[in-house]
């Protein structure tokens, strides 16, 4: 507010907010508000268990179940482990890319998925350049929708697998987690968080097992808003600082497909906030290197910290098709009440 | 013309100072006589409506409507925009110039009034400031002042550059028009979709910041200051920002003409209400914080604001199921703005009933040089609104006149149904219930 406005004499009762009708499906994973921790625990100990599991007799779990993948975005690792995930329970998936499909003529998101739910899609794996494209996905079909990933807001499969991968490197891999779990773990993201629906997700899980997380970049990729996320987030401008503190430290691409005319000088930004094998070992010798993909070499990281020893990247991407396993399970069978 | 007879009823016309129980004639379209209960002169034969137990005011005044006619008529038209208004007890609205084409002509300001739009009140045309709206010829104000116009903007393409706005204020001026300011400065707001602030960021969209719209105010105000012409009026519509009312605020203790209007969604709702990407809650201005919503109410309470307008603004269902960033601004508010202003201004927050009221019509109806309108003297258009003060009821959007249904009210309480509204000497909606 202005410091020049005139400061509000009464006390005003107003109307609230209504409640969320989302989601409508039980199955749905539209956001982590949506999982409670015992929920996210469940999805962690199937996830295991699917992966431990005889391919003959994971592969009838989900056996002829149709499910969708709706892309408008490009993807590597979601799309492929999502498919994967499908078909290692033995479901049909059919591919819908926002280029070569009729979505190109013009066809609306909820003729799109309209048609899916026609065809006999049963799921709709969903990534969008919309920022809550899901949630409308959802409305229009009242199919169990995924969200891989919408816009600028939320990868919520990417946070859980994510959180996999440090309980995997931090706590022998636990797999029930609670509001202490991560109590003592400092997590920095780095990067662009603005653009970032990774770094979104994270904040939402992170914290609520206890963990810190620290947010560092330059304003313009970082705004002061973002320690308003929740509790437990917060931001630490300095790279070597955040790095000092950090048992995990998660680089992030610098988005040029969201920068919207955003002028970034990137060598300045290199001088900053690039993770080189040095400044890793001067300030954080036993962190755990992650990055949700796609890396430019030599610009976040370099080659020398992705390939190297303090690295789980690759455990990222493995653990994608674990944790989507036991997602799409969830989406498929959970009847009734939603954790 | 058949006369019209309302008795019974507790006439509240705060622009005459009125309100007392009082009878009340109608004759030709004009108010013809008023007298105390009973006693009426003139009503042989006149047609009479009952209205014990209810309030009997000027009709209302919207000076901010988008009517989609001409060229849009999918989402509303000049007939169906006005039976919602008729609807919920308007009997004038200022419909403005975003039209396909623009309004920036004698010919298509002449052709929104004529008889055959179907309008079921009466319609002023606010003509565009500028050809096309684009922001660089000015249109010529005295031969759109003379087709009807009642003021000029470029409403939702605001003029940014500061020698054609000074340009504007001064020709608006000189043939008696206000100008009309969508103040935002649209070089800040490029692909943004709603408030910036901590609900933007945690919905991962791009946000408005307060301060494309409080240095745009900033900016109107400094041209209106430096042309020294004491017939120069500057209009701020959609008012949203806490810091765009205290440059109005100082404005006006300046001595200087610049008046504003506040939208119900802008008083009543923040950006917690986009909820889960309700494009039904998407419009421009956006919903802001709370405290930038509490300082409307304030500047409502304390008499900064001039005008409720209700910035209605119907779209096709269709365009609204979209993606959040891809959906049209705008929702609609001619049915549910006195049944707000009423629960919540005036049983909530206190505002007396005459108050609410002048903020609905007389105020309104001054800014734009309505003469003989938002009153009920004798010899005033016979304009009128008749409407249970005490009645509680539902809105339900599936019931509206209007052709779109994008409203955030649907399901909402509402305070105070209208029974009858009269435009002109004739009845222009009836309240089947």
């Amino acid at each position: 507010m202005s410091p020049t406005a005139t400061p509000v004499r009464r006390q005003l009762a107003t109307p609230p907010a209504p409640a969320s009708p989302f989601p409508y499906n039980p199955g749905s994973l539209l956001s982590l508000q949506d999982l409670s921790l015992d929920g996210v625990s469940r999805l962690l100990r199937r996830a295991t268990e699917l992966e431990n599991q005889n391919p003959i007799t994971r592969g009838e779990i989900l056996a002829k179940r149709r499910v969708a993948l709706l892309f408008y975005e490009s993807s590597t690792r979601t799309r492929t482990s999502f498919e994967l995930a499908a078909k290692s329970l033995g479901a049909d998936t059919t591919l819908v890319s926002s280029l070569s499909s009729s979505i190109e003529k013009g066809e609306s998101l909820k003729d799109t998925g309209l048609t899916l739910r026609a065809l006999g899609a049963e799921a709709i794996i969903l990534r969008h350049n919309s920022s809550g494209a899901p949630w409308l996905l959802e409305e229009a079909t009242r199919l169990p929708v995924l969200n891989a990933g919408d816009g600028m807001h939320e990868h919520p499969t990417q946070a859980l697998l994510d959180l996999r991968t440090i309980l995997g490197h931090l706590r022998e891999g636990a797999q029930a987690v609670d509001t202490q779990t991560l109590a003592g773990v400092t997590v920095a993201i780095v990067g662009d968080i603005l653009h970032s629906r990774v770094a979104r997700s994270n904040m939402l899980l992170l914290p609520r097992m206890g963990a810190r997380v620290l947010l560092c970049g330059p304003r313009e990729l970082l705004p002061e808003l973002a320690a308003t996320a929740g509790p437990g987030v917060s931001i630490e401008r300095d790279f070597d600082a955040a790095l000092r503190g950090s048992e995990v430290v998660m680089m992030l691409r610098i988005q040029a497909e969201r920068l919207a005319g955003l002028q970034l000088d990137l060598e300045q930004y290199k001088a900053g906030y690039q993770l080189t094998g040095p400044r890793l070992a001067a300030h954080a010798p036993k962190a755990v290197v992650m990055h949700p993909g796609p890396i430019i070499r030599g610009m976040e990281v370099t080659a020398g910290v992705a390939d190297g020893v303090q690295s789980a990247i690759l455990e990222q991407v493995h653990n994608g098709v674990a944790i989507r396993m036991a997602v799409l399970e969830r989406a498929l069978t959970t009847q009734g009440e939603h954790a | 013309m058949t006369a019209l007879a309302i008795r019974g009823g507790q006439l509240l016309d705060p622009a005459a100072g009125v309100d007392a129980p009082r009878d009340i004639l109608l004759r030709d379209g004009r108010v013809a006589e008023i007298a105390a209960p009973g006693k009426l002169k003139l009503a042989n034969g006149a047609e009479t409506l009952d209205a014990a137990g209810l309030v009997v005011a000027p009709g209302l005044v919207d000076m901010h409507v988008h009517l989609r006619e001409p060229g849009q008529g999918y989402k509303e038209t000049i007939a169906t925009g006005t039976a919602a208004a008729a609807a919920g007890g308007f009997t004038a609205v200022a419909a403005m110039p975003n039209t396909t084409p623009v309004n920036d002509s004698p010919e298509i300001t002449r052709w929104m009034q004529a008889p055959e739009r179907g309008a079921a009140i009466r319609v002023f045309p606010i003509a565009a400031a500028t050809r096309g709206s684009k922001g660089e010829a000015l249109n010529d104000y005295a031969a759109l002042k003379s087709a009807g116009a009642v003021a000029v903007t470029d409403d939702g393409r605001p003029i940014l550059k500061d020698s054609t706005m000074r340009e504007t204020l001064a020709a608006a001026a000189r043939v008696g028009l206000s100008v009309i300011q969508h103040a935002e400065d649209t070089r800040m707001t490029q692909g943004a979709s709603m408030n910036l602030g901590p609900a933007s960021f945690r919905l991962g969209l791009r946000g408005m910041a307060p301060e494309a719209e409080s240095s745009l105010v900033e900016r109107d105000i400094r041209l209106v200051a430096d042309l020294r012409d004491a017939r120069v009026h500057l209009h701020v519509a959609h008012t949203s920002t806490a810091a765009a009312l205290a440059a109005v605020r100082r404005a006006r203790r300046n001595g200087l003409r610049v008046t504003c209007e506040v939208a119900p969604h802008h008083f009543l709702l923040t950006d917690e209400h986009v909820g889960l990407y309700n494009t039904n809650a998407k419009m421009n201005p956006p919903l802001r914080s709370a405290a930038d919503r509490d300082a409307m109410v304030e500047a409502l309470l304390d008499g900064v604001v001039d005008a409720i307008a209700t910035d209605h603004a119907p779209h096709a269902t269709h365009e609204k199921e979209v993606e959040f960033e891809n959906a049209p601004n705008g929702i609609t508010g001619l049915e549910t703005a006195l049944g707000l202003a009423l629960r919540w201004l005036h049983r909530e927050w206190k505002m007396p009933l005459g108050r609410v009221l002048s903020l609905l019509s007389a105020q309104p109806a001054a800014l734009l040089g309505l003469k003989s309108r938002g009153t009920l003297a004798v010899g005033s258009f016979a304009d009128v609104v008749v409407f249970d003060p005490k009645a509680e009821w539902t809105y339900r959007a599936l019931d509206t006149k209007s052709k779109a249904r994008n409203t955030p009210f649907d399901g909402w309480a509402m305070l105070g149904r209208v029974r009858w509204t009269i435009a002109e000497g004739r009845i222009a909606y009836t309240n089947p219930a």
